[in-house]
Formats: structure tokens, C-alpha cells, sequence
């Protein structure tokens, strides 16, 4: 933790926490608590509903600019791709077991901004990440300490029950796995039946989501074949309309596009630029061109021999790999070790 | 390269000729002949000539142990070490196929033969035994009542037993905990249970204890008892089977243990499902001692399903069996032959409720998106 001070950048997001609340964020769209229409059908801030599929053939539901969803139940504010929320996470402790495998980490990761995690792998990344949504406590054994805030709430209140915080936050995982049993459909439409939301028009839901992910051009055909049947590049696309669906107000993403030849990678990497404006974005990658390419905050974690992980520096993207405070964090970016 | 690329042109291009890779060599079939021939020679002088041993069984065992040694010898003389273990070993393993493809076959091809006169009158599978008497002919009496009893219990007991054994593999995998290990290995001592065991508990417990008649439901309790177990098991491992991947994606989206249970788990797990259901469905079908002791036997037709004495095919083979005249004998294996038709229905209905492996497209999808693929 010594090396923490000689950091400037690591805890002044916490003074400018206030603004991280959606509400008051430059570059999120303000949605008063009480939302009058679906937002889904009431467009992206910036369109991306009816531009984001490769707009081949014609759509079989109308329009979003014309339609609405009704969720049953709104009450709860973050169906719909709501509120932009950031996300805080303020000295997370983990262990595995007696392992501690991450000590102290603190990181505001701010809505409307791409956050990338980068490091060596076993420093500690997807744990941290799986911390974000309440994945880590499904691990036997798995303990932390600390707390995570999302739009002030901690999520590991007592008062919070697990299942409510992964659909408001969402996650894409590291290998593309839709389920084999349901369709392409299905698939997207099965995180509204397992979130128990009930929606008036699934159709709508489903072909936003598939839009939103840039999948929709490629799949509208073929909705009713198995989601496995489909490349890798498009299963993960299809993973990510699957998360989107349920409208979270933040999107984890483990290495999404480790397992993907170059063309999906950049597929994916145009969507998530898509979709930075509307929901918070944390993406752990081990590709430095990638985090600079997608990210506009970047944090380096760091796990030296025998020593939990922990995060070296964090700040703007351009910073961190242009000129970086610690020494180590340019021998990373740059290639030299890890 | 000119010329070659000239020569190319002016002459048609000739068909390609695809590479045969698995091409059978002549020297491979003929090391395969010889040594089948020469141990088939060997075996007929060591039996009838030497050895004056006698018996089907034996000369053919001998046969086949004498026929791998020669088939091995002879391969060393022309392959090496590992060719020669390989060739050995797909020997080896085809005989072991071809033998039990030849016991179903004989199986199948027995009961048939000996029933032949009874499964041949369209009679024998819409009559009952009820006006059949001693000396009676063929066109008399048939397993009408048998089939329906059959129906009757297995369908019953695969009612109770499926959604029981499905049940505790899910607790088995899903739930775990300390209470695994015991429901484990009850499940286990369940699988060797003897069946007349599950007979009489069922007749001491709910016939004479609870006052339930003699019956198909008593029946199918007592099946249900010695199928649940293999249910189980079944079950138990196509669900260990099922990535945690899927049950992580599952609960990142929001949902519930239960919800992921029923919406990913077991939708995955289906057609392995099916193939839990149809072994436990097997192995309550032909059961004879259960049914004995709590269905009984009659001659007669009962559909009613809780009151009466009801007959079973494995019931009315017993029977039938130990009736001097050769028509019952017919009618016996006729039964058998009849109960062999009915499990390869019943599998069939629950390979087509399993449906394709999750993920695997059926033909007619497949056609679909190529026809709809063209028309784009
Ligand atoms: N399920 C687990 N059980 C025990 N230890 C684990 C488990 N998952 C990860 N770890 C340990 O935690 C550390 C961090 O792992 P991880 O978060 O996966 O690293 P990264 O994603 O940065 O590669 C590693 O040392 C790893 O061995
Ligand atoms: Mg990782």
C-alpha cells in the first residue's frame, strides 16, 4: 500500500463522488426517478436503438421511436436502461479461503466512461470484477471486506438482496455461453423470465437488445435456430444483448474478447462504444490496444510474488499509458514484464 | 510452368479423385480371413479330432481366443509394435460389438421364433386369456389384458418415480450440503434393493397396513420403488454434467437457485434426462416379483387401475409358462416378444420427448434456415 501514496490520481474520484450520481453526470441523460415511458422505446440519448444493428431487412416490430414498453412493475426505477449509475468500490478485501487475493482496493468507476482493469493474469481482475455484482460470495470459501457503492447504496447492505443487484448489474463473461437449450430468442428473452420481469412486448425488448449489441442485422432471420449454432463472436454479442435486456444500469465485462478472432473483437469493441453513453462500462482486458481504444479510465493491478493484488495507479486512460506515475505500470503498458 | 499450365488448359480438367483414407488394404483383409480360417480350422481339430470336447458355446470361445492369438501373429510378421497393438485392440473391439449385437438379435430372434405361431393371429394382441382353456387353439386368448396391465402400472410408476428421482438428483447436485452424502448413498443401497423387497414393502405397508386393494396403483408403487433409484442416478449425472457457466450466467442476470434450476438446468440436461427415465423405465417394465405380490393375476380385462386384480405381461409369461400345452408355451413367448415391441415404443416416445442433444439443430431447422438462407 506504500506505493498508493505516491498516486495523486487515486483518490481524487473520490472528492468528485457527488457527481457520480447519474443525475448530476455531464455526459449521462438526466431520467428523473419516476421515468414516464419505457426508456428503452423512449431512444438512446444518442439513437443507437435504431442504428446500432447492421440494419439489413426490415424490422418485424415497430420502431423504437414509435413504440413503448411497459414494464409491469416500473416501480423499480432501474428496469429500463435507467439511470446512469457509477460505481464505487471502497477498500474491497478478498479472500479466497485464507488466501487474500486482493487488499484494499478502491476504485470510482464513473457512469458514461469505459473503466479498464488491466494487469497480469492472478492479480486479481475477475475477482474484483465478480465483487462488483455480488459473484464473488457464490465462490465456497470466498470472503471480502469493504464496500461498493452504486449510486450511494451499498450493495452489500444486509438490506440488499443478491439477485436484485446482478440485474442491476450486469455481466459478459469471459467465453461466450448462451444456453444451448433456448434460442436465439430465447436467449435474450430468458434474462427477463429469470429476472422474473415481466414485460408487455418481449418482441420489442428482444430486438432492441439484439440492436443495442450489434447482432440484430446478422440474427433476425434466424431468431428461432439455437443461439449455439452461431460463431463465437456473435455468441458473445449475443451474451451481451442477453445482459442488456434486463436494462442494467452497469456492464461488467471479463475479457469478453479473449476467446475471438479480430473481426469480432472489433465488432465488440464498436459495441461497447455504442453503448458508453448508456450504461456504466467495466472491462478487464489483456489487450493494451484495446484499453486504449475502448477505455477511457484505466486501472493497473498488480500482484507482486506472494502479496495480494492491488491496484499500482489508476486514472485517464491516456495518462496511465502515456505517462504513467509508477514505474512498474509503464513496464506493463509497454510490454516488458506480465 | 508454362507448359504445364498450357497442357492444363488444352486438355479437360480431368475429375478430381477424392483421397479414400479409410481405404481397406488387401493384405489387411486377407491377414483378417487367414487368421479367422486357420483358428476356425485349429478349434475344429482341437475339438473333434484331440480333444473330443463338445458344446457351442465352448467352440466358439476357443475359436475367438485362438483367432486374436493367430490374428496377432500374423500382424507382427508384417507391421510394427504399434500397428500391430492397434489392429489387435479394433479386432478385439469389433468382436465384442458383434457379440452383443448377436445376444439382442438372438434375444429378439428367439422369443420371436418360439412365439411366431401366437404373434402371427391378429387375435393374440385383441383378446384376453379369459375364454382360453387348456387345450384351447391358437386363435383363442391373448395378451390384451397383459398389455393394458402393463401400460397401466409402468405409466403410474414412471408418474411417481420420475418426478422423484429427478427431485433428489436435484438436491443431489444443486443443493448439496450435508445432507448429500446420506441421500447418496441411500440412493445407492436403493439401486441393489432386491425387487421382491419393493413388493413386499408396498404390500405390508399400503395393501395391508393401509387398506389399499390389490391393484395397478399398488403395483406401480411397488415399481416406482425399485425404479426411483435408477432415476436418480441417471439424472443425477447428466445434471453434474451441465457447465457451471450456464449457472453463473444465469444467476448474473438476477435469477434464483430455483429459477436456474428450472429454466437453464434441466432444459439442458433434457435429453440426458430422457435417457435417466428410460433406464429406470426398463428396469421397472420387466419386473415380475413386485407385480406378483401386489397386482396379481387374472385372465381377464381390468382398466380400472385402483380396484382389482390386474395382469402384467412379465405376470402372464410366468404363467403361461408353466402350462403343459405348447399353444400356451407360444402364447408365453409371444408375451415376451409383445413386451420387447412395447419397450422399444416406449423408448422411442421418450428419446422423442428428450429431443436433440441442447444447441444440436433436427434436420427439418437445419432445412429451414439453408431454404431461407437461399432466399436471401
Ligand atoms: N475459485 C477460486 N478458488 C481459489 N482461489 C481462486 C479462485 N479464483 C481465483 N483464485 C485465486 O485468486 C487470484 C486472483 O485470480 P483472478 O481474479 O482470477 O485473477 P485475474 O482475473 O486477474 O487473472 C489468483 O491467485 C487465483 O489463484
Ligand atoms: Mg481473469
Amino acid at each position: 500500500m506504500t506505493t498508493e501514496s505516491s498516486q495523486p490520481d487515486h483518490d481524487q474520484p473520490r472528492h468528485a463522488r457527488p457527481g457520480a450520481n447519474g443525475a448530476d453526470s455531464p455526459s449521462g441523460p438526466h431520467w428523473p426517478s419516476g421515468w414516464p415511458a419505457g426508456p428503452l422505446a423512449a431512444g438512446q440519448p444518442d439513437g443507437h436503438a435504431s442504428s446500432g444493428g447492421a440494419g439489413t431487412g426490415t424490422a418485424t416490430v415497430a420502431g423504437p421511436e414509435t413504440s413503448m414498453i411497459d414494464y409491469v412493475g416500473a416501480s423499480s426505477p432501474h428496469l429500463g436502461s435507467g439511470p446512469l449509475l457509477g460505481l464505487e468500490a471502497r477498500n474491497v478485501s478478498a479472500w479466497f479461503g485464507s488466501n487474500k487475493v486482493l487488499d484494499r482496493v478502491s476504485l470510482d468507476m464513473q457512469p458514461g466512461r469505459v473503466t479498464a482493469l488491466i494487469g497480469p493474469s492472478g492479480c486479481g481482475k475477475s475477482t474484483f470484477l465478480r465483487i462488483l455484482n455480488r459473484m464473488h460470495e457464490m465462490v465456497r470459501g470466498a470472503a471480502l471486506a469493504g464496500e461498493v457503492l452504486l449510486a450511494d447504496e451499498d450493495i452489500y447492505h444486509p438490506s440488499q438482496r443478491p439477485a436484485d443487484v446482478r440485474r442491476r448489474i450486469g455481466m459478459v463473461f469471459q467465453k461466450p455461453n448462451p444456453f444451448p437449450a433456448m434460442s436465439i430468442y430465447d436467449n435474450v428473452a430468458s434474462g427477463l423470465k429469470l429476472a422474473g420481469i415481466k414485460v408487455s412486448n418481449k418482441d420489442h425488448v428482444v430486438e432492441t437488445s439484439l440492436r443495442r449489441a450489434g447482432l440484430w442485422g446478422e440474427v433476425q432471420r434466424r431468431l428461432r435456430t439455437p443461439g449455439g449454432a452461431l460463431s463465437g463472436g456473435q455468441q458473445q454479442r449475443l451474451c451481451i444483448a442477453r445482459s442488456l435486456a434486463i436494462s442494467p444500469s452497469v456492464l461488467l465485462m471479463d475479457e469478453p474478447c479473449s476467446a475471438l478472432d479480430p473481426t469480432s473483437t472489433r465488432r465488440i469493441e464498436e459495441t461497447i462504444t455504442e453503448l458508453q453513453n448508456q450504461v456504466t462500462i467495466v472491462i478487464v482486458t489483456h489487450n493494451m490496444q484495446q484499453a486504449q481504444r475502448v477505455s477511457k479510465y484505466c486501472a493497473f493491478f498488480l500482484a507482486a510474488e506472494g502479496t495480494p493484488g492491488h491496484i499500482v495507479e489508476s486514472g485517464p486512460t491516456e495518462k496511465v499509458f502515456d505517462d504513467p506515475v509508477d514505474p512498474r505500470t509503464a513496464d506493463y503498458v509497454h510490454g516488458r514484464f506480465g | 510452368m508454362t507448359t504445364d499450365a498450357q497442357a492444363l488448359r488444352s486438355t479437360a480438367v480431368p475429375a478430381e479423385r477424392r483421397v479414400r483414407i479409410r481405404q481397406v488394404s488387401g493384405a489387411g483383409a486377407m491377414t483378417l480371413g487367414g487368421a479367422a480360417g486357420g483358428a476356425l480350422a485349429l478349434t475344429w481339430l482341437l475339438y473333434e479330432r484331440i480333444l473330443a470336447a463338445s458344446g457351442v458355446l465352448g467352440f466358439w470361445l476357443s475359436w475367438y481366443v485362438i483367432f486374436l492369438l493367430m490374428y496377432a501373429a500374423m500382424a507382427a510378421m508384417q507391421w510394427d509394435k504399434l500397428a500391430v497393438r492397434d489392429r489387435v485392440a479394433s479386432v478385439a473391439l469389433a468382436g465384442a460389438g458383434v457379440l452383443t449385437c448377436a445376444i439382442v438379435f438372438d434375444q429378439v430372434g428367439f422369443s420371436l421364433a418360439r412365439g411366431l405361431a401366437a404373434v402371427t393371429h391378429v387375435s393374440f394382441f385383441t383378446h384376453t386369456l379369459a375364454n382360453a382353456g387348456p387345450l384351447s387353439p391358437m386363435a383363442d386368448g391373448g395378451v390384451l389384458g397383459a398389455m393394458v396391465g402393463t401400460l397401466e402400472e409402468i405409466g403410474l410408476a414412471t408418474l411417481f418415480s420420475v418426478p422423484l428421482g429427478i427431485t433428489a438428483a436435484i438436491f443431489l447436485v444443486e443443493v448439496g450440503g450435508a445432507w448429500a452424502r446420506p441421500v447418496r448413498t441411500l440412493v445407492e443401497a436403493m439401486t441393489a434393493l432386491p425387487d421382491i423387497i419393493a413388493g413386499l414393502f408396498v404390500l405390508a405397508f399400503a395393501i395391508l397396513t393401509l387398506g389399499l386393494q390389490h391393484c395397478a396403483l399398488a403395483a406401480s408403487l411397488a415399481l416406482a420403488v425399485t425404479m426411483m433409484p435408477i432415476v436418480a442416478r441417471g439424472s443425477e449425472t447428466v445434471i453434474r454434467l451441465v457447465p457451471g457457466m450456464l449457472r453463473e450466467a444465469s444467476y448474473a442476470l438476477g435469477s434464483s437457485q430455483w429459477r436456474t434450476v428450472w429454466n437453464v438446468v434441466l432444459p439442458t440436461a433434457r435429453s440426458g434426462l430422457s435417457t435417466a427415465v428410460v433406464l429406470g423405465m426398463a428396469r421397472g417394465i420387466g419386473e415380475t416379483a413386485p407385480v406378483l405380490l401386489t397386482a396379481g393375476y387374472i385372465k381377464g380385462l381390468n382398466f380400472n387401475p385402483v380396484n382389482g386384480w390386474q395382469t402384467s405381461l412379465p405376470m402372464l409369461i410366468f404363467n403361461e409358462r408353466q402350462q403343459p400345452d405348447a399353444n400356451d408355451l407360444a402364447r408365453a413367448f409371444g408375451a415376451g416378444f409383445t413386451l420387447l415391441l412395447l419397450v422399444l415404443v416406449l423408448f422411442t416416445i421418450a428419446r422423442l420427448l428428450g429431443g436433440n442433444k441442447p444447441g444440436e439443430l433436427s434436420r427439418r431447422s437445419r432445412r429451414r434456415i439453408a431454404r431461407e438462407t437461399v432466399r436471401r
